[in-house]
């Protein structure tokens, strides 16, 4: 189903079936070029397959934008061990709604994906994991999955091809943290969401202790286009070193919000004004959030900017999952950085000491500041206490609430600052005990 | 304890979704239906599942008390969650959480006398250009206005 | 060592072997790098951030504990930017930690106080409400202050990992994390209290400690265990003549770290209000007070009237009293009083694995052999009940060096857990079993057996056989119950053989014979309580009993004398691997003697001249005497262990199999000894189990 009208400017690569009859059965997908990449993958050594991957400049979708083919060339395939497939499908980064739809509209073109990421690395089983929010998507792949293992496309022997894989459907129960690779993993295995220790990597050392290649759901979509249609011509939809197409989640302020398939290095301005419609009720941009909630805000003179992974890290911030959260000029940036950390501490596992009592620290400083308690010490406070986790904490959930604040912070410092009390007000007995 | 045929089959299924000694890994799955067939994660889930899976119910402890969706207390009935992240938080969702606590007049984190509603602020749910949205049990509702939950709330009373 | 890693730490050149972690490389170079997760022998955490160093070429700053060295690596670990950092860390750790340090156990000896010192963090600039949560008992023992907890897991891992055990989890996920025993509400597990020892702060405390003093006000008195075989040092912490806890933080001695509930906790014996200060006199029916001149006097008399007499005498030595004791013991029966009816309670068949052993060298397991063999077999014990630091070491040798274990018991044992394979037995059935195991023993390249008192007389000769037949070097371990019984047996407490298991010309009386004669006229119990299960059958026998307690011996004897227990005297033991260790008195109880000087004035009373009776000459002519006890001084007076190797020559013995008879204590009891401690008795678990895995 679709929940937003699409766009003219859209390049549908992996939504191509979006909207389409039936859009989630084997029988659409394979009227429509399904299981055409896989099929030229099967004719291809593992390593012409991680070369195509390599060729097409796919980058990881899930938020830090590793290049998929070198990912899937660090799993040792002459390992003894079982390989496996491990879809990142537990989708939570604030702002981010894609791999739900491309879930829900074309499941086959993720196993697919599965299929030859396979193919490549020598795996025999795959695993999706699901957020357990997003249950009706279980329900959706394994019907699916069963499709595929009725006729031959999964199970043993696919498509005569010799090649055996197992597709299986996985689900979270609530953690944010569990998007965070290695989280994911020990979930995976029935544990607490807690990252791993790396070195090893999943390439390694990944589910169940074995090679693993682990990607979000929109990598994997993206790689039957690679493979249907080239490498090359998928490497080409976007700037160099940033491969195909991109689906965007716009939200926030905007006349039209929805998931957007545009081309990598789409402009942002043009996106928010011409995909989404311009600033609802013919507001002022004021900022915008271009990756999810974990990356710097970038201020409304900073949106002329070209929508790929190089381009927007240049600019102080990052492309992360696509989600792009835009604000007008009635956004209250205090409450913003309440609220985003409300969300860092709630989801902070708490195994290491910074992201546990920083982000909790923080909220409280935040949470102060905005309810007009706060003193004057307290801004350099929190610019402070952000840069204290970033880069010290074990994971990247640190990263994901430091970056954030400590862009809110240095960007509309003003706005902290006018929401300090102009005098100190009596009563209030922790406010006597500045230290 | 016993699970209906349905449940007992999905558990069936999981256990044969991992690779052998690896049983523990269908630990959350199995927990979240368990929850959704029996209303909780009472004692007795714990220990049934402890058994089966051939681990602790400290290990299984660890795991319940971890994830959010999990619970060991039951829900309502219909359990609305609001989302109020960031994309939610700039169309509304604050203002809509509010909202459904007048509308059921209790607050969140709270369950109406009945046990037909329990109210829950919760973190974005991947709706966010569809917001403000909230679910209900694992529905999803979006763009959802005061005016449509007050409907929705109706609705499912009038239900029963 | 081929290929060396050479890398720089703080400007010094260090080298190291490849794959070691920075941190153990600075360590190794005298460069302390702090930490509250890492933690030697456990799963890393990364989890305190503490560790954090410099690395050239390296943007953020990383994990030493995680980070394995390479060549030419250039690491800081007191930069400015690292000690930026670690404050910072300190200052995120005490937002929520409770300033109580004025009232905690741990003030003064913790390393969360000891680092903020380190770094001058004691300014917090957190003025919110902090999290508070109450504190909970989680066992009589164990006491948890959540919010003085930092989270370094490393009493969840010592728990899981070290012990075996997994009775604590993590709860929660992130600022309201907490530990969690595995009841809901408290602790079912061994009650060894190692997560309270390896605590960095005061979250978790002692039931028997808290709140009872200051580390600094006690004196700390390193000295070993007095209940079971295994020999741990326990660091006795003491305070105005009373031992107030045990642990072994420095972790000195053969057990590291390691100590059960009867090490840390079971040292309250000596102060229990039933203990006996004053020689009591049978008078008028009634066991009377009388003075030590008057109740040595009237055994003299009595002892030197039956030997004159030329009547029966029995003598019962002890399991725990010390070798200079046991040896002097019997060097005063055999000389002094001229007869050999003399015995102990045997609790294995180590002379029967002396003897099958002659001739031999090099075949007696250590404690720390047990750490490093690549095999062990375990026949016809209950090793995590019975034998604690030998199943510890056991399961470090598992966890750090995949040692293969193979178990033969009757019923369900923690090492079945992980072992290679677990053969259920049936007492008698123990060697068709390792014969069925044959083929995977031997493929092993070393092995290791220990073997309980199942295992006994010819059996044991057997085993040695079959042991000899593997073709693989193979070191036992005979499985004996008290703190001293090998000692007992070393030190010649036999009617049959003298000190070094060297025959007796004229074998005396056993323990059952002495208690079933029904012509006795004197029996002298030291340190036992045979009586405790048997009638004695002469009805006119003087009974001398020397101990703690007024047990059911004690209650049949005409004269009792007090004695002083392990941890109020010195002198040396020998463990149930035959490593000899010393004694180091902690305090004194008023109107106790130890039984050394209670041996001598009775000898000095009866003009017998057995030798002077201080521990360090008796122990000399232990050494000079007794075969295998030749061991270093140096070794003992520092604290050490030093093996005795008692195996030259064969020893004729006749085998009394039907003697051998563990009491088949649990972790939670104690022999006679275990009743007197509350400590012991206070936890649900007791008296527990055997073979309930």
């Amino acid at each position: 189903m679709l929940y937003n009208e699409p766009s003219p400017l859209e390049v549908k690569i992996l939504t191509r079936r979006f909207g389409l009859e039936n859009s989630q059965s084997l029988d659409t997908y394979l009227a429509t070029d399904g299981f055409a990449g896989f099929r030229k993958a099967l004719d291809m050594t593992p390593d012409q397959v991680i070369d195509e991957v390599k060729a097409s400049n796919l980058r990881g979708r899930g938020g830090a934008g590793f290049p998929a083919g070198m990912k899937w060339g660090f799993v040792p395939r002459d390992s003894p061990k079982p390989k496996y497939i491990v879809v990142n499908a537990d989708e939570g980064e604030p702002g981010t709604c894609k791999d739900r739809v491309l879930m829900e509209n074309d499941p086959h073109q993720l196993i697919e994906g599965m299929l030859i990421a396979a193919r490549a690395v020598g795996a025999q089983a795959g695993y999706i994991y699901i957020r357990g929010e997003y249950r009706y998507i279980i329900d959706i792949m394994d019907r699916a999955i069963a499709e595929e293992y009725e006729r031959g496309y999964l199970g043993r022997n696919i498509l005569g091809s010799g090649m055996d894989f197992d597709v299986y459907t996985h689900t979270g129960a609530g953690s944010y943290e569990c998007g965070e690779e290695s989280a994911l993993l020990e979930s995976l295995e029935g544990k607490r969401g807690q990252p791993r220790i790396r070195p090893p990597f999943p390439a390694v050392a990944g589910a169940f202790q074995c090679p693993t290649v682990l990607n979000n759901v929109e990598t994997f979509c993206a790689v039957p286009a690679i493979f249907r249609d080239g490498a090359a011509a998928f490497a080409d939809l976007g700037p160099p070193r940033n491969g195909g197409t991109r689906l965007f989640a716009l939200s926030g302020h905007i006349n039209k919000p929805g998931v957007y398939e545009l081309p990598m290095g789409f402009n942002l301005l043009r996106m928010i004004q011409e995909v989404g419609g311009g600033i609802r009720g013919g507001g002022k941009l004021k900022a915008v959030i271009p990756g999810g909630s974990s990356c710097p805000v970038l201020r409304a003179e900073e949106c002329d900017l070209s929508m790929d992974f190089d381009s927007v890290a240049k600019a102080g911030s990052m492309l992360g999952s696509g989600g792009v959260i835009v604000m007008d000029e009635t956004t209250d940036m205090v409450k913003l950085a309440v609220r985003i950390m409300q969300f860092y501490q709630h989801e902070s596992c708490g195994w290491c000491v910074p992201c546990r009592e920083g982000t909790l620290w923080l909220e409280k400083v935040l949470t102060r500041v905005d309810n007009g308690g706060g003193r004057p010490s307290d801004i350099n406070l929190i610019d402070e206490l952000a840069r204290n986790m970033l880069g010290r904490t074990f994971c990247p959930l640190g990263d994901a609430a430091a970056m954030p604040t400590i862009s809110l912070v240095q960007k509309f410092r003003d706005e902290f600052e006018e929401r300090l009390p102009k005098s100190v007000p009596a009563g209030d007995p922790r406010l006597v005990v500045v230290g | 304890m016993t699970f209906s045929t349905a449940l007992e089959a999905k558990f069936e299924k999981l256990l044969n979704s991992y690779p052998p000694g690896r049983k523990r890994a269908a630990l959350i799955p199995m927990l979240l239906f368990a929850q959704d067939e029996v209303g909780a994660i009472t004692g007795e889930v714990v220990n049934e599942i402890a058994g089966r899976l051939e681990i602790t119910p400290l290990q299984i402890d660890e795991v319940v008390t971890y994830y959010s969706m999990l619970h060991r207390e039951p829900r309502g009935k219909h359990n609305i969650q609001v989302c109020t992240n960031v994309s939610c938080l700039l169309v509304g969702g604050a203002e809509l959480l509010e909202h459904a606590e007048r509308k059921l007049g209790i607050r969140r984190g709270e369950s109406t006398a009945d046990g037909q509603f329990s109210l829950e602020e919760v973190e974005c749910m991947g709706a966010c250009s569809w917001a403000p949205a909230l679910q209900v049990n694992y529905d999803f509702h979006h763009f959802v206005s005061p005016e449509k939950l007050d409907r929705l709330i109706d609705g499912l009373r009038k239900a029963h | 060592m081929a290929d060396l890693v050479t890398l720089t730490i703080d400007d010094r050149t260090v080298t190291a072997a490849p794959g070691t972690l920075v941190i153990n490389a600075a360590r190794a170079a005298g460069i302390e790098i702090p930490a509250f997760c890492y933690y030697d022998g456990l799963t890393l955490q990364a989890a305190c951030r503490m560790c954090l160093v410099e690395v050239e070429r390296m943007p953020k700053l990383q994990t030493a504990c995680t980070l394995p060295v390479a060549e030419g690596m250039i690491v800081q670990t007191e930069s400015p930017k690292v000690v930026e950092a670690r404050k910072s860390m300190l200052e995120f750790l005490l937002t929520n930690h409770p300033l109580d340090c004025p009232v905690c156990d741990k003030g003064g000896e913790c390393e969360l106080q000891d680092m903020v010192f380190r770094y001058g963090a004691g300014e917090s600039r957190f003025t919110e409400i902090k999290h508070h949560v109450d504190e909970k008992q989680f066992s009589p023992v164990v006491f948890f202050d959540a919010p003085r907890c930092i989270l370094c897991y490393r009493c969840v891992r010592i728990c899981d990992e070290g012990m075996g055990v997994g009775a604590l989890g993590v709860i929660n996920r992130g600022a309201v994390t907490e530990i969690g025993p595995n009841m809901g509400d408290h602790l079912v597990c061994d009650e060894c209290g190692m997560c309270i020892d390896i605590c960095p702060v005061g979250a978790l405390t002692s039931g028997a400690y808290r709140y009872k003093t200051r580390p600094w006000e006690m004196e700390h008195i390193g000295t070993i265990c007095a209940h079971c075989s295994n020999g741990c040092k326990t660091t006795l912490g003491v305070r105005n003549d009373r031992i107030i806890r045990g642990n072994n933080r420095d972790r000195s001695g053969i057990n590291g770290e390691f100590l059960c509930i009867k090490g840390r906790y079971a040292f309250d014996f000596t102060d229990h209000p039933e203990r006996l200060q004053s020689p009591l006199m049978r008078k008028g029916g009634e066991l009377e007070p009388v003075s030590w001149a008057e109740a040595l006097a009237a055994v003299a008399r009595r002892f030197l009237e039956v030997k004159e007499r030329g009547g029966r005498l029995g003598v019962i030595g002890s399991n725990r009293t010390t070798n200079e004791e046991n040896y002097f013991l019997q060097k005063f029966v055999r000389q002094g009083l001229g007869s050999n009816n003399i015995d102990h309670h045997r609790t294995g068949d180590v002379a029967a694995l002396i003897s099958a052993l002659a001739g031999t060298t090099g075949a007696l397991a250590s404690t720390a052999d047990l750490y490093s063999a690549k095999a062990v077999l375990v026949i016809a014990g209950d090793l995590a009940q019975q034998q604690p630091l030998l199943s510890f070491q056991i399961r470090a040798n598992y966890r750090h060096h995949g040692c293969r274990v193979y178990v033969v018991t009757p019923g369900p044992v923690r090492e079945d857990k992980y072992a290679a394979k677990s053969v259920r037995a049936a007492t008698g059935e123990e060697l068709a079993a390792v014969e069925g195991l044959r083929d995977e023993l031997r493929k092993e390249s070393e092995l290791v057996i220990l073997f309980g008192d199942a295992v006994r007389g010819e059996a044991v000769r057997r085993l040695v056989a079959l042991g000899d037949s593997f073709g693989i070097p193979v070191k036992y371990v005979c499985l004996v119950d008290y703190s001293n019984s090998r000692g007992a047996a070393d030190m010649g407490l036999f009617p049959d053989l003298l000190p070094g298991y060297e025959p007796a010309q004229t074998p005396g009386m056993t323990m059952p014979e002495m208690l079933a004669a029904e012509d006795l006229e004197a029996l002298w119990v030291v340190g036992a309580n045979p009586l405790k299960a048997a009638q004695l059958g002469s009805q006119y026998a003087f009974v001398v009993v020397q101990d703690l307690f007024l047990t059911e011996t004690a209650r049949r004897a005409d004269v009792v004398l007090p004695a002083a227990s392990a941890y109020e005297k010195t002198g040396t033991v020998t463990n149930v691997c035959g490593e000899v260790q010393r004694l180091k008195r902690a305090i004194g109880v008023m109107g106790a003697k130890p039984d050394l000087e209670i041996f001598g004035l009775l000898s000095k009373e009866m003009k017998i001249n057995a030798g002077l009776w201080h521990p360090d000459r008796v122990f000399d002519e232990i050494r000079r005497s007794v075969r295998g006890y030749n061991v270093p001084l140096p070794v003992l007076a520092t604290g050490g262990a030093a093996p005795a190797v008692p195996l030259n020559g064969h020893i004729p013995l006749e085998a009394r199999p039907d003697l051998i008879r563990s009491a088949n204590d649990t972790l939670f009891t104690s022999g006679s000894l275990g009743r007197y401690s509350k400590s012991l008795n206070s936890v649900m678990e007791a008296p527990g189990g055997l073979y309930r895995g």
